[in-house]
């Protein structure tokens, strides 16, 4: 490749902190002219914070950003673009009742006012044909496929003259032979002379397809190295960093000898929203008491699994068994009442219904059930006593009468959810990233009543990118990576090492 | 031949959808922008007021309907300020126009010391512009050369208007604003600017069909005198598919419609007014059905992605 020694743009010690957690800690990183540089790192390192500085959608606190020995100070993404620094965000920032070329002029300079849509077409074509993204200028984005629209937004970074382009995990969004379309023509662009920086969390593809590699941790940079002189096994301990491997000292084994099967997943398949398969052939088990543990990066399935499971989303193969009674059929009220508690990802979106208040989603499971309505009349004095239970019982604070639910803060969202789903008969707790974003108090509390659950012999699915949430809660832990289980460890059998070769994807050969 | 009844109704047509046509005109730039201003009733009726008054005090037809213009994009500000800065609920705001030019316009035209406008005749009105010899050509004459001026006006805005949008960068940076302005705004364009500008075109349009209307059309002035064209407006609006030129043959079918009844009377034939006054609101629905049953023909005449939705940088 073209690369030369020549730094083009230099970054140093940046910092930028939301809300008093810095993202970017004094990152320090350089990109020389005519390389391919990948950014790798877990979710929250900060890869998208760094990326965002440097296309202008975000100011740092401190540090500074050089460009070709100039210090230099973004105050918009158009900035950023007339000094030739280019982003494509993972979602496309494209006008789909436009074409092609009409996105392309979009915001140009009032000196091109006069500008002739066949010209631009002509020059999009062209520079289609020069960097191998084939794209017919005159469509209209929304007839594009998603690959075809990404080479849409790389086009219109090329087309405004960007010499270095930023792309924002490329691969996610797209179908395998469209990656190998894409790094084709990020192999054109590393020709004539632009530099590129690869964000992923995908080990494969950074191997394959950079010069050089800054691994992320915590928003410091773990290092920067070249990529023919390292390999997977250095790059996953990198990325995991020591600092960050889990404490498990205190953790005694639990044996599941005796315990019967809550839940029972054979041959899951889930087809996703763009139509390709999400889940493909997943099995797993749950047994009464047990929590297991699915580690992954975020996108390898994850959604589909848990929607699979809850019945919000059609599977097209496998089967799904409570208890030892096949749910595949029912609708997720049913479900619920057959004894499945689910505590999903997004609190206000699919947890809580925002605008009514604490106790109105108490009773949201329940709220046709006797004692809480007779006649489809709602019985406000049983309720309003039963909440008073719950949010005694889980300290819920913030709560007001008539507040909505939306006004009050994450942890005592979380709670609130948990009090609900735990206070109905269950046999299995789904449980999705639960303490995402929630503080230490909270978080150690809502560890606590997972814990607690499995107790009173209930089974625990918990799914999470936190690694060490993974390691300290669960008693088995599967690795879901490209829609498969591809790892199963007990804590006595856990390397850390490998299952962080795992998650990115990596082949492991025992 | 120019008697018979053919050209008569095409001639009638022309000059009552005139009105509608300015009204369209200026709210299918204002949607473009994604701001949804249900007011145009309310705005046709301040300018109907205005220029009739105008018309009355000055006796110049051009001031009159200048000054209707103007009325409207005053009545259009307050629908700028509060769906744009305040990102009020657009259908709210557009509904409270309605009302709020309705009452303005009825108070104005009653109240005074002077004889009330309802009693008088403004005594301007737009001519011809074309001699005579033109105007009495075989069907022609009337039906092209035979207008007064606003009506070529008209005309010259349905081309300038549809010029501006689909080929002009300024054109389609409103277009983004009102498809995506998450968009617009990364591409470096001001939406609220974007936004305010195209509110009160819409405004300007629907101030100069009102005054038209009283001045041009009917003559005289009362309380309520578009009965409803606003509201063809906005239906015409999204049977145009957000057009210009569908919206001028759109208004000049509503426009048939709205004479029809004359037409149909003189012939012999009783069809109730009220039953052709709701053809148009029929004509939408079945436009909209059969535009939706097709998801490529829903998509190709598919209103502004971002119509009726605030937009605010911070809320993502």
């Amino acid at each position: 490749m073209a690369a030369t020694e020549k730094e083009i743009l230099q970054v140093r010690e940046l910092t930028k902190s939301f809300y008093g957690v810095a993202a970017n800690d004094k990152v320090s990183f350089s990109l020389r002219n005519g390389e391919v540089h990948g950014l790798l790192g877990e979710n929250g390192a900060g890869k998208s914070t760094l990326c965002s500085i440097l296309a202008g959608l975000y100011r740092p606190d401190s540090g500074d950003v050089i460009l070709n020995s100039e210090r230099i100070r973004f105050r918009s993404p158009l900035d950023a673009s007339n000094m030739g620094i280019g982003m494509v965000h993972q979602h496309f920032k494209l006008i789909s009742s436009f074409t092609v070329a009409e996105n392309m002029v979009l915001g140009l300079n009032a000196k091109s006012r006069n500008i002739s849509l066949g010209t631009v077409e002509d020059e999009v074509r062209e520079l289609a044909r020069q960097y191998g993204l084939d794209v017919e200028p005159s469509a209209h984005v929304w007839q594009l496929s998603v690959g075809e629209q990404q080479r849409v937004e790389i086009l219109r970074q090329l087309f405004r003259g960007a010499r270095i382009l930023i792309l924002d995990e490329p691969t996610a969004v797209l179908a395998p032979q469209e990656c190998d379309r894409l790094f084709e023509a990020v192999r054109h662009m590393v020709e004539r002379d632009h530099s590129v920086i690869l964000v992923s969390h995908k080990m494969d593809e950074i191997l394959s397809n950079t010069d050089r590699v800054t691994v992320l941790v915590g928003g410091r940079n773990a290092g920067t190295l070249r990529t023919n002189e390292t390999d997977a096994a250095e790059l996953a301990k990198l990325m995991i960093g020591s600092d960050h491997l889990p404490k498990l000292a205190n953790k005694s084994l639990r044996r599941f000898v005796e315990s019967t099967p809550v839940l029972t997943i054979r041959d899951l398949e889930v087809i996703g929203d763009r139509g390709t398969e999400a889940v493909s052939g997943a099995s797993l088990e749950v047994l009464s008491g047990q929590i297991v543990g699915v580690a992954g990066v975020a996108g390898n399935g994850q959604r589909e699994f848990q929607q699979a499971i809850v019945g919000r989303r059609q599977i097209s193969g496998g089967s799904i068994m409570l208890r030892g009674r096949d749910i595949t059929q029912l609708s997720s009220r049913a479900r619920s009442r057959s004894g499945l508690a689910y505590v999903p990802e997004d609190r206000l979106g699919t947890g809580l219904a925002s605008g009514l208040t604490l106790e109105e989603n108490l009773i949201l499971k329940s709220y046709n059930e006797p004692p809480y309505s007779h006649r489809g009349v709602l019985s406000t004095a049983v309720i309003t006593a039963a909440a008073e239970k719950l949010v005694k019982d889980f300290d819920i604070r913030g709560a007001r009468s008539g507040m909505p639910v939306s006004l009050m803060s994450g942890g005592n969202l979380q709670k609130a959810i948990l009090a609900r789903e735990l206070s109905r008969p269950h046999d299995l707790l789904l449980a999705a990233s639960p303490t995402r974003g929630l503080d230490l108090a909270a978080t150690a509390s809502v560890r606590q009543h997972i814990r607690a659950d499995t107790e009173k012999g209930g089974a625990v699915l918990l799914f999470s990118e936190d690694l060490g949430e993974i390691v300290e809660l669960s008693d088995l832990i599967l690795v879901l990576a490209g829609g498969r289980i591809v790892g199963s460890y007990t804590p006595a059998t856990l390397d850390i090492s490998e299952l962080g070769l795992l998650m990115t994807g990596a082949k492991v050969h025992n | 031949m120019n008697d018979t009844v053919l050209v008569l109704s095409v001639v009638s047509a022309i000059s009552a959808g005139t009105p509608i046509l300015f009204a369209a005109l200026g709210e299918i730039t204002t949607e473009r922008s994604g701001i949804m201003n249900l007011g145009i009733e309310g705005m046709m009726l301040v300018g109907a007021i205005t220029g009739f008054w105008i018309g009355v005090e000055t006796e110049n037809a051009w001031l009159a309907l200048l000054g209707g213009a103007l009325g409207g994009i005053l009545l259009s500000l307050i629908h700028a300020v509060l769906a744009i800065s305040l990102r009020v609920n657009q259908i709210v705001s557009g509904l409270a126009l309605v009302i709020v030019g309705s009452g303005l316009s009825a108070f104005w035209g009653n109240s005074g010391d002077r004889p009330t406008l309802v009693q008088t005749k403004t005594g301007v009105r737009f001519d011809p512009i074309f001699p005579e010899v033109i105007r009495d050509l075989p069907v022609v004459g009337p039906v092209i050369f035979g207008h007064d001026p606003v009506v070529y006006l008209s005309w010259v805005l349905v081309a300038a208007i549809s010029y501006f949008l689909y080929r002009t960068q300024t054109g389609l940076s409103l277009r983004a604003v009102g498809e995506d302005p998450g968009a617009a705004d990364a591409s470096g364009l001001s939406v609220t600017r974007y936004r305010y500008v195209s509110t009160l075109v819409g405004g300007f349009g629907a101030g100069l069909g009102g005054a038209y209307l009283a001045i041009g059309v009917i003559g005289t002035w009362a309380a309520g005198l578009t009965a409803g064209a606003g509201w063809i407006a906005v239906a015409l609006v999204i049977l145009s598919g957000w057009r210009p030129w569908f919206a001028l043959l759109a208004a000049y079918a509503f426009g048939a419609l709205r004479s029809l009844g004359f037409t149909l009377q003189i012939a012999g034939i009783g069809v109730p007014s009220d039953f052709l006054a709701m053809i148009p609101f029929i004509a939408t629905y079945l436009v909209v059905i059969v535009v939706s049953a097709s998801p490529t023909r829903a998509r190709k005449v598919a209103g502004p992605a971002a119509l009726a939705k605030p937009y605010s940088r911070e809320a993502r």
